[in-house]
């Protein structure tokens, strides 16, 4: 007798609980350092509890362990939905999941004590590198052999994004990485000078466009249809926006060196294909967007579909003003100030958080044998602390980074500036801390989804094994 | 750039572009057989997801190709197809001299006016101390303070006190040349309990507390080795840049035991870069006259209080 083809969620479920950990630790580490940049008393004077350590400590968690356990987990439940099939290979899948979890604990270790490539977003020394290579590569084969054993001929559309975003990163962090070590801990990269500026941020902008935004939008194709239960509104908008988005991302990735060493051609290019990105980015938003055209009443009474239109806002806002600040003239204001951090968190906290916020809370109860999650109230007012909490965020960080970039340019009729730099920081000082007030908010509003998360379990049977459906063949 | 890079960047561009907006034609082109739009795809995946197939919004479309048209008309106007340097000719290079050369003809006017007045005369002059004080406040308050005051490590400059001497050519070639003050650590020099007796012997200079016995088996060892630069009577040197000693003003520490003890100990060293080349003399003349300036008043307002509290000081 053949043995009933089950669905491999074990993965799935350890790759949700760490997104959540993860989620809290990332999180209060930033809300240190948002503290920390109000008073500056709060490292206590000790090395490790520094900003210049912590501030990678955050970017890292939140970004590669938040949001890469949050891709892992909705990736791995997805194809496996959507190409009727199990997961290729336990073993290597479980692989991932301990090799990820190992990747960070070196990270939150190595980060404090001051070991980093200081090159952003890849702080993290050789020996760890070759353990994301490892890990990824291994991803890669997970997910691609799922997708080659599919039982239905169509690749749905998520998978297109996953698949984009899992071999994108895996040539953006093999190059950005090439080091030679010497000692294990030490290593110089093989650029130098403005090609590894541009290195980086080709790599840097792309961790943003396929690591922030392709993944996510795959989690984005799936998650919204189904917690509306509505079809994607247009297949070819999909494919327009996918393969428009995949190739100019490629490009943008200069408009971070604007005004610098690198040479004119490379930022005309950056900025060209950054402002031909809002169309493509927008693409998306629509998408999604216009698949609940014909149930927007589903949003008085389902909190977890706010939660994903409101990201799919943020998502149309911050791909508006990313465009816009790479504009040269509006960039010679907003470079190096406050504006960049909170466009950043628009799309962190509002798009990428939101998205991954409302997945969980869709597929949790699904991967604990419960109905629902515990308490629909809970998730209401997790929403709504945690939305107010990204205003506050952002709005004080636009309005201190316009202020900033005007008093570093105000000059005196002698050629001199008008303000010292200290000035502009004193004046910073109340948007700091409403910057602060902001991140406890969002931060409370996810441990409200922890204690959620730990009473659905509860209250749950268990770890069902879901049988693989048969194919409708329409 | 060599013409083969130059061929692969405007290629990988025009390819980019143009393929994409190949695609977007073509898809929002509607097929012959098209389905209408409240039909879907008619793949199901995982039991109730489906794709309808509405066409793309006309807004978006026309978006699309606008910035399309922009990046067009952009290549073409400025730098960023390879060696291609753009119609308008325009550079940032050329464009930041521009502003520069813009910039300093109007200040030469400014500057002029000032060149050929003595620094003495420029320190009673409020137009010209106007302009030192923005001087100072971009280029010297980092370290300096922006009232001037200092730092530890970092001298204050209204206290009367001059590390390397206070007239005005002085301060001025301090700023143009920069200074190197260096202290070498004296522990291998002090064996024993020296650096604690000479410790308490440089408290006893500036009439500090201090433990007599100690400071006077420190007196000798003093005069025989610290003299060399701070002076057998522990003025200082203004050639060397050896602080004094008496004057209760101290460089790198709060003029506590463990203070002078720690700089005796380890030595200290103090940089002020070379000015001269960054802002220009003219620049550093102004900024000399607002600091002298500063100076002058900080001592008179302290006359002042001296004489309102009766001359107790």
């Amino acid at each position: 007798m053949q043995s009933v083809e089950t669905y491999n969620d074990k993965v799935v479920r350890q790759f949700t609980m760490a997104t959540i950990f993860w989620g809290v630790i990332g999180m209060l580490v930033g809300l240190v350092i948002a503290a920390q940049l109000a008073w500056p008393a709060l490292n206590f004077d000790i090395a490790w509890l520094s900003y210049g350590r912590l501030r990678p400590l955050h970017t890292n968690a939140v970004i590669f362990a938040f949001g890469g356990s949050g891709l892992f987990a909705t990736s791995y439940y997805v194809v496996q939905r959507t190409c009727h099939v199990r997961l290729f290979s336990d073993r290597l899948a479980a692989f991932t999941f301990w090799g990820w979890q190992a990747v960070i604990v070196a990270a939150v270790i190595t980060l404090p004590l001051g070991l980093s490539q200081s090159h952003e977003y890849a702080e993290l020394i050789w020996p760890i590198d070759l353990l994301i290579t490892a890990v990824w590569v291994t991803y890669a084969v997970v997910f691609f052999m799922t997708i080659a054993r599919r039982r239905i001929r169509h690749i749905y559309v998520a998978n297109w994004f996953f698949g984009a975003y899992i071999l994108t990163i895996a040539v953006l962090h093999i190059f950005n990485n090439l080091q030679i070590p010497v000692s294990w801990t030490e290593s110089y990269p093989v650029y130098s000078g403005a090609v590894d500026a541009m290195v980086q941020w080709w790599y840097g902008h792309n961790a943003v466009g396929f690591f922030l935004t392709a993944g996510f939008l795959g989690i984005m194709y799936y998650y919204v249809p189904k917690q509306a239960q509505r079809p994607v509104y247009s297949y070819r908008l999909s494919v327009v926006h996918f393969w428009a988005l995949i190739s100019i991302y490629m490009w943008a990735g200069p408009h971070h060196l604007h005004y610098t060493a690198l040479p004119d051609w490379a930022q005309s290019i950056g900025m060209v294909f950054s402002l031909i990105l809002l169309a493509p980015s927008w693409g998306g938003m629509i998408n999604g967007m216009m698949t609940l055209s014909g149930a927007w009443h589903k949003l008085r009474t389902d909190p977890i579909l706010k939660f994903m239109i409101v990201s799919l806002s943020f998502y149309g806002m911050s791909t508006f003003e990313g465009p816009m600040m790479s504009i040269k003239t509006v960039n010679a204001l907003s470079h190096y100030t406050d504006w960049t951090i909170g466009h950043v968190h628009a799309g962190a906290l509002g798009w990428v958080a939101f998205i991954t916020i409302g997945a969980i809370y869709s597929m949790l109860p699904r991967l604990y044998g419960a109905e629902r999650m515990y308490s629909i109230k809970a998730i209401d007012a997790h929403f709504w602390i945690a939305t107010i909490g990204i205003v506050l965020y952002i709005t004080a960080m636009w309005i201190a980074g316009v202020m900033q970039g005007l008093m570093w340019r105000a000059t005196n009729p002698d050629g001199t500036l008008t303000y010292t730099f200290i000035e502009s920081v004193r004046q910073t000082y109340p948007y700091y801390v409403t910057r602060f007030v902001g991140g406890i908010l969002f931060f409370s509003g996810m441990l409200i989804m922890a204690w959620n998360v730990r009473k659905t379990c509860q209250m749950g049977a268990g770890a069902p094994l879901v049988r693989v459906p048969v194919p409708a063949h329409a | 750039m060599s013409a083969g890079w130059n061929f692969y960047i405007v290629a990988l561009t025009a390819i980019n572009l143009i393929g994409l907006i190949w695609l977007l034609l073509a898809t929002a082109a509607k097929p012959k057989n098209d389905k209408p739009a409240t039909e879907t795809m008619g793949h199901v995946w995982d039991g109730d997801i489906e794709e309808l197939n509405n066409p793309l919004p006309r807004w978006w479309f026309v978006l699309f190709i606008l910035t399309f048209i922009f990046g067009f008309a952009y290549l073409a106007l400025y730098p960023g197809l390879g060696t291609f340097k753009g119609s308008l000719g325009w550079s940032s290079g050329a464009e930041v001299q521009a502003e520069l050369d813009a910039t300093n003809a109007k200040l030469e006017t400014l500057f002029a006016g000032f060149r050929n007045q003595p620094l003495a005369d420029l320190i009673d002059n409020p137009a010209a101390t106007k302009v030192g004080r923005n001087v100072f406040a971009n280029n010297c308050a980092a370290c300096h303070g922006s009232d001037a005051r200092g730092a530890i490590g970092y001298p204050n400059l209204v206290d009367g006190d001059w590390l390397y001497g206070g007239e005005p050519e002085t301060v001025l070639a301090s700023i143009m040349n920069g200074r190197h003050g260096l202290m070498p650590p004296m522990v291998a020099t002090l064996p024993g309990n020296g650096v604690e007796e000479v410790a308490n012997y440089a408290l006893s200079l500036s009439g500090l507390a201090h433990d007599a016995r100690l400071a006077s088996v420190g007196k000798p060892k003093f005069e025989a080795i610290c003299a060399a630069c701070h002076g057998v009577d522990g003025k200082g040197n203004h050639a060397l840049g050896a602080p004094n000693l008496t004057d209760d003003i101290w460089l790198h520490g709060n003029g506590n035991l463990a203070g002078i003890k720690n700089t005796i100990t380890y030595g200290a060293s103090g940089v002020m870069p070379a000015w001269g080349a960054l802002i220009s003399e003219d620049r550093a003349r102004l900024a000399a006259a607002w600091i002298l300036a500063q100076g002058k008043s900080s001592a008179e307002s302290e006359r002042d209080d001296a004489a309102r509290s009766g001359g107790a000081r």
